[in-house]
Formats: C-alpha cells, structure tokens, sequence
C-alpha cells in the first residue's frame, strides 16, 4: 500500500514504524513531544509511545548528545533532534569527543550509535544561524555517518536505515524541500542502504553531483541544458558519509565531465571530496577539470542578502555550459 | 532588598499589587511622578510598536519576530535606569530596552526584513547585537565586565536570557566565571513561563531561577517582572550593587509570553485559555496605569492619543525600512574578514561574471 506523503511525514512514518518494533527506541529534544516539533516531524508520536518514550528536554544541546551517549552505551537507541542543525553546535564536544568515539575507545565494548536529526540549509528567509550547511564539518569527523535524504521515499528508507546503523548517524533534513515535494511513498517497512548513491536520470556529456534540497535545482537546469542538446547525468549522493566512490567513479568515466553542486561554503567541502574521487578514479576519462557550483566561503546572508548566496536552476545551467564548453 | 527577599525564603518582591496599589511602601523606588508617566509612555509605546510588528509579519511585510507581549515592564524598567555608557547584551526579547539604547525601530524592522544593518545600531553605544544561540551572550557579557573592572570604569552590564536559557550550560558557566570575578553584570532572566512550547516546570526540578545564585555564591532575587515597580527598584539596587564591586546579581523577573513564541508558534497546541485569562489579570501596563489613573496622572482618552500619534511614527519608521533598497552583492562578502582573502575575492568576480552572463543571455532570448 502506498500513501502520499511529504517529507516531514514520511520521516515521522519512519519513526513511528521503528517506535513500533524496538523498545529500545526513544525520541527526544526541544519541543518534539507536546508540540511535535517546530517543524512538526515527531508530531503525534507522544501521544501514541507515552512520554517516557518521545519527550520534551530541557534547551541544551550539550546536555541532549550527551545524554544519548549515555543511553547508548546502557543500550537504548535515542533519536535525538537538533531543532536546527545551527543549534548542533553547543552540542559539538559531545559528538566530536564522545558519540564518534566509544565504539574505538572501548574497542567495540561500547558504541554510542545513535541518530541525530536536524533541519538544516537555506532558503527559508530565516534569522541568523538557520540557514546554515555544516555537513562536511560532521563528514570530517571519524566515525559518524551522514545522511541527506532529497525526497519523501528517500527520507524514510534512510531514517529507518540510521536507526538500524550500528554507527552513529547524522541525519540532516533540507528543511526547504520538508513540504515542497509530495510523492507516493511505501506504508510499510522498507529501508535504504546508506552509503549508496542513486543515479536519478542518465546522461551522456556531463555527470553532475549534487543531494538534499539542490536536487530539485539540478533536475530543472538539466531540463534547460537539454534544450541545448546537452545530455546530463544526476547523481543524488543521498549518504555524505559514507560516500560512493563507485557510482561517482562509474558515471564521470562515462561522461567525461563532472560538476559538484551544494549550498555549502566552497572551501574544504564535499564537491572537493567528489572532485578528488573523479581524479582518483577517472583521471584518464576527464575532459575538463571536475568543477564545484558551492555557495561562497562566507557567513549565509540575512534573507535580503539570501538570493546572491542560494544556488538558482540558472546559476547549475551556467556551471553545466562552461563545464562542457571547457 | 537582598536580605529581605533572599531567594531561600522564596518570597517574590512586589510593590503593588494586580489592581495597581501599592502594597510594599518600604520598598517603593523613589521616583517621581513625571518619571513613572514617562516610564509608562515608553511601555505603551513598545507595546504598540511589537503588536503593529507583528500585524506587519502577517501581511508578509517581514519575516519572523519574536513579540515582547506581556512582558515590558522588565525592559520598560532596564531603560530607565541603563545609562548611555553601560552595555547592553541582549537575548531578542527586550524591545524597550534597546530602544532606550539608541535603537531605532527603523532599524529593528530592517533586521527582521532581512538586512544585517539592523543590528548595526549606529547611534546606540555599548549595545552588541542580538543572540540567537540561546544563552551564549551571558558569557560575552562576563566578558564585558571584566574589562570594567580591569579598567576601573563606572560602568554595569545588563544581560538577558529567557528561562529556558537557564538550562544551557553557558548560563551555568556565565553565572559562576562572573562571580569568581565580582564581575559587574546584572543578569535578567525573564522567565515568561515557555521556552517555545516547553514549559518552566520542564526546563529544573529547582524552585524558580533566582536560588540558582546560592550556587554560584552571588546575590539573587526573584521579583514580579510585571510589576513596574518592583522591578525598577530591583535593578536599579542590583545596578549600585554590581557598580559597587561586590560581584553580579541574578535577576529572575516572574513574567509570561502573552503572544506566541514567534509569530510563526501557535501556543493554543501547548497552553490552554484559562491559563492565558490567569495572567492577564497581573498585564504589567494595565498595573502601571491603574497606579497611574489612581493618582490623577493619565486617563484612557490620554491613552488613545498617545496611541495614535505613535501609529504614525511607527508606519513612518516602517515605511522607511521598506525603501531601505537593495542588498549589494559585496555586502555578503565584505564583512566576513577584515583582511579579505584574494580566494574570496575571486568569488565575487565570478559571481559577477554569472550576472553579465545572465543579462546577455536575457537579451538575446528575446
Ligand atoms: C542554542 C539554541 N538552541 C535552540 C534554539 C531555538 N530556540 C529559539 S528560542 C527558543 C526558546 C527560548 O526559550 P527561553 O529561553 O525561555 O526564551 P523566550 O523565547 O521564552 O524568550 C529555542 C529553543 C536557539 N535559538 N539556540
């Protein structure tokens, strides 16, 4: 059976399927109990597990990662939320010094895996520090895994998947697209490998990267740059780490081409990792150097200020012109 | 003051009472009558000036704002007593008070449409710019307060933080490096009752914020932040206290958030009717201006008057944010760096390079 469904409730499906089967599952942060979250993700599942089990935490981010580490190691599985991924940041020591490492430190002893949920990205016409696009600070850390689903179907497959992780799991929802995309989505238990990327419509002169919200973005410049008779592979990374070398290493071999598309600040991001990849992997294939389309290594500007930063569908079409035209 | 309200003995300081009495005379500020009028006109003032911002916000002309509904007599009291020379850190809750900084609405519009210009706060001195991490201001404001005592100044610091700030750890460390320092820092928590939908009962098992200072070895007192009275004389004692060199005093002003979290939070899903009928009675301007109105100072035509000449210089202020114009493309650049690496710049050029691209290609589509 299937259902129509958007990307917040897809996610809250896929919590509510794994509250369901595993007692060990327990829901919690600012507001996600009474209120269900400001975004409504984990609307209705207080109501539904009991407050032991989806609750309403003190404001302290700090205090909510470390206290999952500490359920962890005793055995519970929490689902934490950041309310924003900006306001992960108090939270920094606890994932960086703890939630990465019990499972090394101990020698397996002990895990701290755990998922830690957060809206992040831009384009919401939001206040300072909820706009940002921090997933390759989190990639840069050993030992977490980070997922950024672009759909509905993805978010639910992934959810399910990080919880079922023995690692922990950065799960980061493009809050832009949380109702912008509705599509039908499996009502039943379904879950997608993290780590594999999906090729979303096959091309032949030029392999762009890209995941989350700039999905939909790449998807109508390829419609333009189509008109031109140029032929655009998509990739949707759908896992930041670990990432696929193979399906980015596959796709740039036979297109020849690669641009790597993020709202994320340029500088020490994904698109080089990909970039890399595509040099490692595919040296001998390329006929222009991998490009990056990336948002500027500056401070996310105040709504106003947002449009200069945001990556347009015309901003990808021009990359895609000068990446084939190189 | 801090002897006879020792926040052990958990009794709240009040001065008058929801009817507008005065009920405490020993500890009624001195203050004249031209004063507490004057007080009151800059609270009517806030309060006119939050409800059209948020009637703005529903008309699509800004984007989300956190109203102070409720809640003026806190920041009412503050800008009475904060001088040009003091510093003010902010939360995002104090409208009054930044006003009585040098604000202008002008600019706390431009900030809530979208322009970093309004936290620049031109004419204002000592007063940073609004915190959105929760709590992460109280440290800077210790920070502030050792430079006046390294220097010697005669200044004071006034911070704020909601209560649900008090759960984060910055707050506990804020409170325990400014004692340490005799730091000269009042710290004002406006405990409104909500931290978004969580209520305070949620947030510590501990009976109220203002204990917390026995911890931390400072002074503090609880007061009934929507009584004017009470808490100007407690700020203005905590002020002489903090002046004095003998350490912070933690403030807990016993308020509640009348409006919504931001205009974007809807609190009928986390608070009920009777609850909201409960503090309307103890409303901070209707206390104020029963006192008012039982002294012969103000009547309710004044009131009228008064609200609508502010209408109009609120809509004028706004109607001058909205022509504020455009956002320069170097704008985002500019500030990131006071020496602006020549890899940023070269995004810029590039940015630009897009847009020549996008106006040729303009022109010659059609
Ligand atoms: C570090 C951090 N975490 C979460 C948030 C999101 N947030 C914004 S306001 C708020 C509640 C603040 O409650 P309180 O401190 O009581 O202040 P009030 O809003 O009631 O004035 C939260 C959780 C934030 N801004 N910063």
């Amino acid at each position: 059976m299937k259902k129509v469904m958007n990307m917040v409730n897809a996610i809250n499906d896929a919590l509510d399927i794994k509250l369901r089967e595993d007692k060990n599952v327990i829901v919690y942060g600012e507001d996600v109990g009474v209120e269900g979250g400001v975004f409504r993700v984990t609307e209705g599942l207080q109501k539904k597990y009991g407050v032991e089990r989806v609750f309403d935490s003190p404001l302290a981010e700090s205090a909510i990662a470390g206290t999952a580490v500490g359920m962890s190691i005793a055995g519970l599985k929490p689902v934490i939320e950041m309310q924003f991924s900006g306001f992960a940041n108090p939270a920094f020591n606890q994932i960086v010094s703890h939630v990465s490492r019990m499972r090394n430190r101990s020698r397996g002893k002990y895990t701290s895996d755990m998922v830690i949920r957060m809206p992040y990205g831009g384009g919401i016409n939001a206040l300072e520090h909820h706009s940002e696009s921090i997933e390759a600070i989190w990639a840069h850390i050993p030992g977490l895994k980070v997922v950024i689903p672009s759909t509905p179907h993805d978010a639910k497959g992934l959810m399910i998947a990080a919880i079922e992780s023995p690692d922990p799991v950065f799960f980061m929802e493009p809050k832009r697209i949380y109702r912008a995309i509705k599509q039908e989505v499996d009502e039943g238990k379904f879950s997608i490998p993290i780590g594999k990327a999906k090729v979303l419509q096959k091309g032949t002169d030029i392999t762009v990267v890209a995941y989350g919200a700039m999905i939909r973005e790449v998807q109508k410049a390829a419609v333009r740059a189509k008109k031109d008779n140029i032929s655009v592979e998509i990739i949707d990374l759908r896992t930041i780490y670990p990432i696929d070398r193979e399906t980015i290493a596959e796709s740039v071999k036979k297109t020849g081409r690669l641009l790597t598309v993020h709202e994320a600040i340029k500088t020490f991001g994904v698109a080089a990792e990909v970039s890399s990849i595509a040099i490692e992997e595919a040296f001998l294939h390329l006929e222009a150097p991998p490009m990056r389309l990336t948002g500027y290594d500056v401070i996310v500007p105040l709504p106003k200020g947002e449009h200069h930063f945001m990556i347009s569908p015309e901003r990808i079409y021009y990359e895609i012109l000068r990446t084939v035209k190189y | 003051m801090f002897k006879e309200y020792d926040p052990i003995k958990k009794n709240m300081f009040q001065v008058m009472d929801n009817d507008g009495k005065i009920i405490n005379k020993k500890f009624m500020p001195d203050i004249d009558n031209a004063e507490i009028l004057e007080s009151y006109k800059n609270m009517l003032f806030a309060r006119t000036a939050d409800n059209m911002t948020v009637s703005y916000q529903r008309q699509g002309r800004i984007f989300t704002y956190p109203p102070n509904y409720g809640q003026e007599a806190i920041s009412g009291a503050v800008a009475r007593i904060m001088r040009d020379e003091d510093w003010l850190v902010p939360a995002f809750r104090e409208l009054g008070a930044y006003l009585a900084k040098g604000a202008t609405l002008k600019e706390i519009f431009l900030y809530f449409m979208g322009y970093e210009e309004g936290v620049n706060f031109k004419n204002a001195k000592n007063f940073v710019p609004y915190a959105v991490p929760i709590a992460s201001q109280l440290l800077h404001a210790v920070g502030i307060g050792y430079e006046i005592k390294y220097n010697k100044k005669d200044q004071v610091v006034y911070t704020f933080v909601g209560d649900g700030g008090t759960s984060e750890g910055d707050f506990h460390e804020a409170l325990n490096f400014a004692g340490v320092w005799k730091a000269p820092v009042v710290f004002i928590v406006q405990n409104n009752q909500y931290g978004i939908s969580t209520p305070f009962r949620m947030q510590t098992a501990s009976d109220g914020v203002a204990i917390k200072s026995y911890a931390y070895g400072i002074k503090g007192i609880q007061v009934d932040g929507n009584d004017f009275f009470a808490m100007y004389k407690a700020v203005k004692e905590s002020a002489e206290y903090a002046k004095a060199g003998n350490g912070p005093v933690l403030i807990e002003a016993v308020t509640y958030r009348k409006g919504a979290h931001t205009t974007s939070d809807d609190p009928s899903k986390y608070r009920t009717k009777e609850e909201e009928d409960e503090w309307d009675v103890k409303d901070p301007l209707k206390r104020l201006k029963s006192y008012l109105k039982s002294q012969k100072l103000f009547t309710d035509k004044d009131e009228e008057t008064l609200i609508e000449d502010y209408k109009k210089e609120i809509d004028r202020q706004f109607i001058e944010a909205e022509n504020f114009g455009a956002y320069p493309l170097e704008d985002i650049f500019k500030y990131t760096y006071g020496d602006m690496p020549d890899d940023l710049k070269q995004q810029m050029v590039e940015h630009e390079k897009f847009l020549k691209w996008k106006e040729l290609s303009l022109k010659t589509n059609v």
